[in-house]
């Protein structure tokens, strides 16, 4: 199954057959005081520098998130998009919990974004369902119901099934639109979490063939040497059946990881999309 | 071993977060005639106080810091009855939670376990706990600190939606409110009307210690 996405003049195709979808997690105020400070007087600046960092090393497409607290977040959103549309021509995924900002995000994005995010929540979805459709966008959809977390694969697999139920066939957007989260939450709280996440994403692949991504950094929360956790963690994902992360798109091993991963996977024939990086970074180097 | 032996012993494995050990070693001091009362202002409280430290600085990590609190939840469920009858078992009760709406539990887990390390009795909620909820808690525990904790920006409103809850209830001069979580801000701590907001779980506890005092002083006994 291919979900497509595409900004005014670039189109990314998400699929267990092609590269890994690395989406750029940076343009996110969370735990970025100095950021969040600067967002809040409308100075975006930051925002061009993360753009470009991201783009530097190869990321497909760019979250973004303008959660700033006791800000008017669906106006910075809007404008953001608007300036890194200036920027890049990289497909933007529109990331909020807060409805009227994707709506304000949705406006203003020329192409066909990914929405960040519902969860399997009846209010939640009757309100940014419609609007997905609306906007012809594709919408990540989270594993999780109002009664929080579930522990198993088992639970989240079920969650995934009434998510189609509901996506695909009360509002009838098409299933390649829609990109599970199977939920990546840190080993350093649960040492099982990670296997539960990858049997989440096994199960997913074998029954639904549905596209998935997740929060790529997730797994390394409150550890040392999170990148090469989180390089370790896409590589056996991507094996799962994982095709795409929100991720650390500045770290090169993090992305090399991921390379790698395609190319072990037998999905960059050849050797090519990885002898390319290679001569270019080697051409940037020279 | 004698008793330095046995609560040096308890310190160092409080630290390493060896929860079997740290239980023997409890069990064989209160066989030696140790005092429940000094294995844990002597060993167990400075052993959390120093993991507080250490995580602070960096230099120890989320799942060390998860393990020594397992460690020392081991020595007070041995401990804890005996002290009762000292009066030296709790300085106040935190009840705690995550927002309605929010999932997010690690570091409110980190702030138990070291408001438990330096002497709180801890009431948890858990996670998506409704602002009725807390009130109902309030209620029927009496705490002396509520926290509220929550990870999202989307979340952080129920602090002020559960403030309004302890007003209306009549409530809210009975308990100091600490609010915390990732996004949150000293600021924004003040805009929602809490007393107090820490960035981590020691600043946390410092916190709601240095709160209960000054509450004390105000209304003595």
């Amino acid at each position: 199954m291919h979900t497509v996405v595409r900004s005014q003049s670039r189109e990314v195709v998400i699929g267990p057959d092609q590269p890994f979808c690395i989406i750029g997690e940076r343009i996110n105020p969370t735990g970025r005081e100095a950021f969040g400070e600067a967002l809040r007087a409308g100075d975006l600046s930051q925002v061009v520098i993360d753009v470009e960092e991201q783009v530097a090393l190869g990321a497909h497409m760019l979250d973004v998130n303008m959660g700033v607290p006791l800000a008017d977040e669906a106006k910075l959103l809007a404008d953001a998009i608007q300036l890194i549309q200036e920027h890049t021509d990289l497909p933007i995924c529109i990331d909020s919990s807060i409805v009227e900002a994707l709506e304000a995000g949705l406006s203003v994005y020329e192409g066909k974004a990914l929405v960040n995010s519902v969860t399997c929540e009846r209010e939640r979805l009757e309100q940014v369902l419609p609007m997905v459709k609306e906007h012809g966008a594709a919408i990540i959809c989270l594993t999780n119901d109002e009664t929080g977390i579930p522990e198993t694969a088992a639970e989240r697999v079920e969650i995934c099934e009434r998510l189609v139920d509901i996506v695909c066939g009360e509002y009838e957007i098409p299933i390649e639109d829609m990109v599970i989260d199977p939920l990546a939450m840190t080993v350093g709280a649960d040492p099982q979490a990670v296997l539960i996440t990858l049997e989440t994403i096994s199960s997913i692949r074998e029954q639904f063939d549905l596209n998935m991504t997740l929060g790529g950094s997730n797994v390394s929360f409150g550890l040392p040497g999170r990148h090469a956790l989180n390089a370790a963690f896409l590589a056996v994902a991507s094996h799962a059946g994982l095709t795409s992360a929100i991720m650390d798109a500045r770290r090169a091993e993090v992305v090399e990881g991921c390379r790698a991963a395609d190319l072990l996977l037998g999905r960059d024939e050849w050797a090519t999309n990885w002898i390319a990086a290679h001569r270019e970074a080697q051409a940037a180097a020279s | 071993m004698d008793a330095d032996q046995i609560l040096q012993q308890l310190y160092d494995q409080t630290l390493a977060g060896n929860r079997p050990e740290v239980v023997d070693l409890t069990e064989q001091g209160l066989v030696d005639g140790i005092e429940p009362t000094t294995m844990l202002f002597e060993a167990l409280i400075p052993a959390l106080e120093e993991v507080g430290a250490r995580f602070e600085r960096g230099d120890f990590f989320v799942p060390e810091m998860l393990i020594a609190g397992r460690a020392m939840a081991g020595a007070l469920e041995i401990v804890r009855p005996l002290l009762a009858d000292t009066g030296s078992d709790t300085i106040g009760t935190f009840l705690m939670g995550t927002v309605k709406g929010d999932v997010h539990d690690i570091g409110k887990n980190l702030v138990d376990i070291m408001l438990e390390g330096a002497g709180f009795k801890v009431i948890d909620l858990g996670v998506q706990v409704a602002p009725e909820t807390f009130v109902e808690a309030i209620q029927e525990h009496k705490p002396d600190v509520v926290g509220f904790s929550a990870f999202l920006t989307t979340t952080m409103p129920m602090f002020k939606v559960n403030i309004e809850a302890l007003q209306k209830a009549g409530m809210r001069d009975d308990v100091i409110v600490l609010v915390g979580g990732a996004p949150v801000t000293q600021e924004y701590a003040d805009v929602v009307g809490a007393d107090g907001y820490a960035p981590d779980a020691a600043e946390a506890t410092r916190r709601a210690k240095q709160l209960l005092e000054e509450r004390r002083a105000l209304t003595p006994a």
